[in-house]
């Protein structure tokens, strides 16, 4: 399959959407681009799965044309399993984001195009192959994203809007030294040729840093994680499942594609501070969720934690737990956007996000309810669905590493999940529980959209949660490759 | 001979032949401004156009005068920023009594700048940068009527007059300690002589003031504030291109033997450079002053490029002046129609553009993005290769806080694409008709700034061009 497609089909519904007269055109025609996309990624899996051999870690479809022939700049593509997984949650998310956003009649047409750009910057991000390539995607989806807080947020959205942007171009600066620096020691940008030949240890340890701290800003790495309450909760509902769904895995990927992959001694001498920051990120996360009261800063905080446990699988570089921090970008990107989309849903209905004001919504509105428990279960772990799965195999990748203070993180980090069942459990039920306010009688439940939008993340939670395999299966050889360098250059 | 000579000397012929046809119409009937206008942009689109052909290298007058193709690369560039700043003043002259006269001017400045790029002798560098300078503050002083223009024109030429001394004073301690004027000569007298340094420091302080690299600034934000805005673009676009051109050709043949004093001296300029031109642009509140900041931050971004000392550094300056020339000059047009139809300059007014100029605002946004270097605008790929280069010499320290400085860039950037696009305003600035010309020129301006960064063979051509330096 030619992947540049993945590219060029939002590119084209978004010069669609922007010839467009009407608002019901701009959504029609997105939520085709979405499902074509969708339609795609589904094709992508088919594809991969029949001519893929279960023990290669290759990379498949693979094509590349030189860009710029001086620099050695290629667009260079291709996927293994991590990316096609990556890519899949994208396509979800998209979808459902398309459909939540349904009734925006605000500008609509800008609306429309800004996600569709922000979707492309995220597809391109997951198939590059070259660093070049790879940055520019990364930065292509970090704008869009200023212009839908500060135009079509809430709250304090100029704020919130310009210091997510300058954290995110700040990580992104950071990353540019680290690419940069790795170009002008390997005289490549192609990932590839870089895993091949790895730099001396001094050098990696001089840039991974970089690399490392440039793509946690955007995964929330403790101390960077400000912009995550703020940018989330003045976002208008689609945009803060794109952010917690898609943005905050680019640096989840980026950290583990980029900075774990081609500098695997460095990762290994710095994992230490890794896991520090990566304990510290989920019980100071889960702690802080605690004291929340507005349902976007509740799941805000806790992105912070949960996405606490990606960085902590790739800290302890084993390969269960690399794995787990796969599947846990992968469980959280469902599980928010599908908590964020409910919240919007709630939002959009009662007018407000604080929980001591909400009360007895499953009366009224049981179709939201229900799916509002889903998304608390899934949160907080409940085996049977995606976030039990992920986050047990962070644990049991975390204790195989024998060190004694890393298994005392791993404890530590467990312990957090307590705290994770104390505020879902009394969010969901201070909100859906209890006597109703007579203002909310009247409430109508979920539009067909928004059911079709929940549905679609719902199907995949459920799928990863009881069918794990399939997804391992997916992700394990592309895993197994980035193991074999972090401990194969350390052990020979 | 002949015909070589015309060949070699063809832009600048040009040039000559557009000025003598302009003091002829002058001479004769009095036309319509429109017409005059219309004649012009003809003439210089015809310009650029035969810019491109028959290109050749060559030495004349005892190499006084030398051009290659990447002179004829770079005067092209500087034709083409004419042309569009010509076409986007067309509101505000519409109503001038004297458009030939500004044209002449112009024209003229411009023939400094092509002799000053091709020159092969310091004398005749110096020639063309006088002929580039004093025409240039005769149209500082167009708006007539307004004394801020005056003002404008008085301190341009003061602090021209401070920087042409120092550059004299500087060649001639060079023609004193090497006994020659000739650039390929200079090279081969150069050695660690402090005297040398010296007269290097002064040439560089004199080409500093040109391009306003701190702390050689000051003059920059009141001039552009003041004189009208098509001078102003072309300060910062085309006066400013030709003399980074000169810049990078100097440094890399003539001062080579020095390299590594300047080296240092580069690197602690441009530093300085980015971070007084960022820190000032946060707080003004002028769209002219904040574009002066601003592009002062970015001549320290060039700066950096610069210093990498390779053909990378050089391809990318050249690079990053054609992107340059496009986003910058999409932003001032956009500037200039809003102010000679409205009268309005100051960012605080361009709250809640975007509803009553949807076209206009978008065109200034991608404007301002290239500008701060997103993607997908040319802007990120002129911004990256630049530093990118800068790093080539390893000294990743300098290349971080360069790095880190953008997050200033965009932090003022982004307040003015805040102000146009988030904030409430009572009484925003009324829907601007966009004639005809200006429309071509910002459309032409656009597509530069969505297109030239995707089209690798521009800069794999200006690569291969600047591989001989």
């Amino acid at each position: 399959m030619n992947l540049s497609l993945l590219i060029i089909i939002p590119l084209l519904t978004a010069v669609g959407v922007l010839c467009c007269r009407e608002s019901k055109q701009v959504r029609t025609i997105s939520l085709l681009g979405a499902i074509v996309q969708l339609a795609l990624s589904l094709f992508l899996l088919f594809q991969y799965s029949q001519s893929h051999v279960v023990t290669s870690s290759d990379m498949m479809f693979q094509s590349s044309y030189n860009w710029f022939k001086p620099l050695n700049i290629n667009y260079h593509i291709g996927v293994d399993g991590i990316s096609i997984a990556m890519i899949l949650l994208t396509a979800c998310i998209v979808v459902a984001g398309v459909l939540i956003s349904w009734t925006t009649e605000k500008l609509s047409k800008e609306y429309f195009f800004l996600l569709m750009l922000l979707s492309v910057g995220a597809y391109g991000f997951f198939i590059s192959l070259d660093l070049f390539t790879l940055f520019f995607f990364l930065e292509v989806a970090v704008i869009p994203k200023f212009l839908l807080i500060g135009i079509w947020g809430s709250g304090r959205k100029e704020y919130s809007a310009m210091k997510l942007v300058l954290m995110l171009m700040g990580g992104s600066a950071l990353v540019f030294v680290g690419i940069a620096g790795l170009y002008w020691n390997a005289s490549t940008w192609d990932i590839l040729q870089i895993a091949q030949t790895p730099l001396p240890i001094h050098i990696q340890k001089i840039f991974f840093p970089f690399a490392f701290i440039g793509f946690g800003v955007f995964t929330a790495l403790f101390p960077f994680h400000t912009w995550v309450p703020d940018g989330h909760s003045s976002a208008p509902t689609a945009a803060s499942m794109f952010l917690a769904g898609i943005s905050m895995k680019l640096g989840g990927y980026g950290c583990l594609r980029v900075a774990t992959y081609l500098m695997p001694d460095a990762a290994h001498a710095y994992s230490w501070i890794i896991i520090l920051l990566a304990t510290i990120a989920i019980i100071y996360g889960a702690f802080a969720t605690m004291m929340q009261t507005d349902l976007k800063y509740i799941n805000a905080y806790s992105s912070v934690s949960h996405c606490g446990f990606v960085l902590l699988g790739i800290g302890m570089l084993t390969k269960t737990s690399i794995n787990g921090a796969v599947l846990q970008m992968v469980s959280h990107g469902l599980m928010t956007a599908l908590f964020f989309a409910t919240i919007g849903m709630i939002y959009s209905r009662t007018h407000t996000r604080l929980v001591a004001q909400l009360g007895g919504l499953l009366k009224v509105t049981p179709f939201i309810s229900t799916v509002f428990v889903i998304a608390g279960l899934c949160s907080l772990g409940l085996p049977g669905l995606s976030g039990f799965v992920a986050e047990m195999t962070v644990f049991m990748g975390s204790w195989q590493n024998p060190d004694k203070s890393y298994r005392l993180a791993t404890i530590l980090a467990c312990a957090s999940i307590v705290v994770t069942a104390v505020y879902i459990l009394r969010a969901t039920g201070k909100t859906i529980m209890g006597p109703i306010s007579s203002t909310y009688e009247t409430l109508n439940d979920a539009r067909w959209n928004e059911k079709l939008a929940a549905g679609i993340l719902i199907i995949g939670i459920v799928i990863i949660g009881v069918a794990p395999f399939l997804i391992n299966q997916l992700i394990g050889p592309g895993t197994d490759e980035i193991v074999t360098k972090v401990l194969g250059t350390v052990n020979p | 001979m002949s015909i070589d000579f015309l060949m070699l000397l063809k832009q600048e012929m040009m040039l000559i032949v557009i000025i003598f046809i302009l003091m002829f119409l002058k001479l004769g009937k009095d036309r319509s401004n429109e017409s005059y206008m219309t004649i012009v942009n003809a003439l210089l689109l015809a310009n650029v156009v035969i810019g491109f052909f028959g290109n050749e290298e060559g030495v004349l007058f005892a190499e006084m005068f030398r051009t290659n193709k990447l002179m004829v690369l770079e005067k092209n560039i500087l034709n083409l920023g004419m042309l569009i700043i010509s076409m986007q003043s067309f509101v505000w002259l519409k109503t001038h009594k004297h458009v030939p006269e500004f044209y002449i001017l112009l024209l003229s400045t411009m023939l400094g700048m092509f002799f000053m790029i091709s020159a092969g002798n310091l004398l005749m560098f110096y020639l063309g940068l006088e002929l580039s300078t004093i025409p240039l503050a005769a149209a500082a002083n167009f708006d007539l009527a307004k004394r801020r223009s005056s003002e404008a024109a008085m301190k341009l030429i003061f602090s021209s007059a401070f920087s042409s001394s120092l550059l004299l004073f500087g060649i001639s301690l060079i023609y004193g300690t090497t006994g020659t004027l000739i650039f390929s000569q200079i090279p081969l007298h150069l050695g660690n002589n402090p005297l040398q340094i010296f007269a290097f420091i002064l040439l560089l302080a004199g080409l500093a003031f040109k391009i306003s690299v701190a702390p050689f600034h000051l003059w920059t934000a009141d001039v552009y504030e003041g004189a009208p805005v098509a001078v102003t673009s072309f300060l910062s676009v085309v006066s400013k291109g030709a003399v980074l051109f000169v810049f990078v050709s100097v440094l890399y043949t003539v001062f080579k033997p020095l390299a590594g004093a300047w080296y240092n001296m580069l690197f602690i300029l441009s530093l300085l450079t980015i971070i007084i031109g960022n820190l000032f642009a946060i707080r003004q509140d002028n769209f002219k002053r904040f574009l002066a900041f601003s592009s002062i931050a970015q001549v320290g971004f060039i700066l950096v490029g610069i210093s990498g000392s390779s053909t990378f550094g050089s391809a990318s300056v050249v690079y990053f002046v054609l992107i340059y020339v496009f986003s910058n000059l999409a932003a001032f047009g956009v500037i200039s129609l809003v102010s000679s139809i409205t009268g309005n300059e100051s960012i605080s007014n361009y709250r809640g553009f975007y509803k009553t100029n949807p076209v206009l605002s978008w065109i200034l946004t991608l404007a301002l993005f290239s500008l701060a270097g997103v993607p997908p605008t040319a802007g990120f790929f002129g911004k990256f290769f630049l530093l990118f280069a800068g790093a080539g010499k390893g000294n990743y320290w300098f290349i971080t806080i360069a790095a880190l400085n953008m997050i200033i860039s965009f932090y003022y950037y982004l307040r003015i694409v805040k102000a146009i696009f988030m904030d409430e305003n009572d009484h925003p600035i009324p829907r601007v008709l966009i004639p005809l010309m200006p429309r071509l020129a910002l459309y032409t301006c656009i597509a530069g700034v969505l297109a030239v960064g995707f089209i690798s063979y521009i800069y794999d051509y200006i690569h291969s061009l600047s591989r001989g330096m």
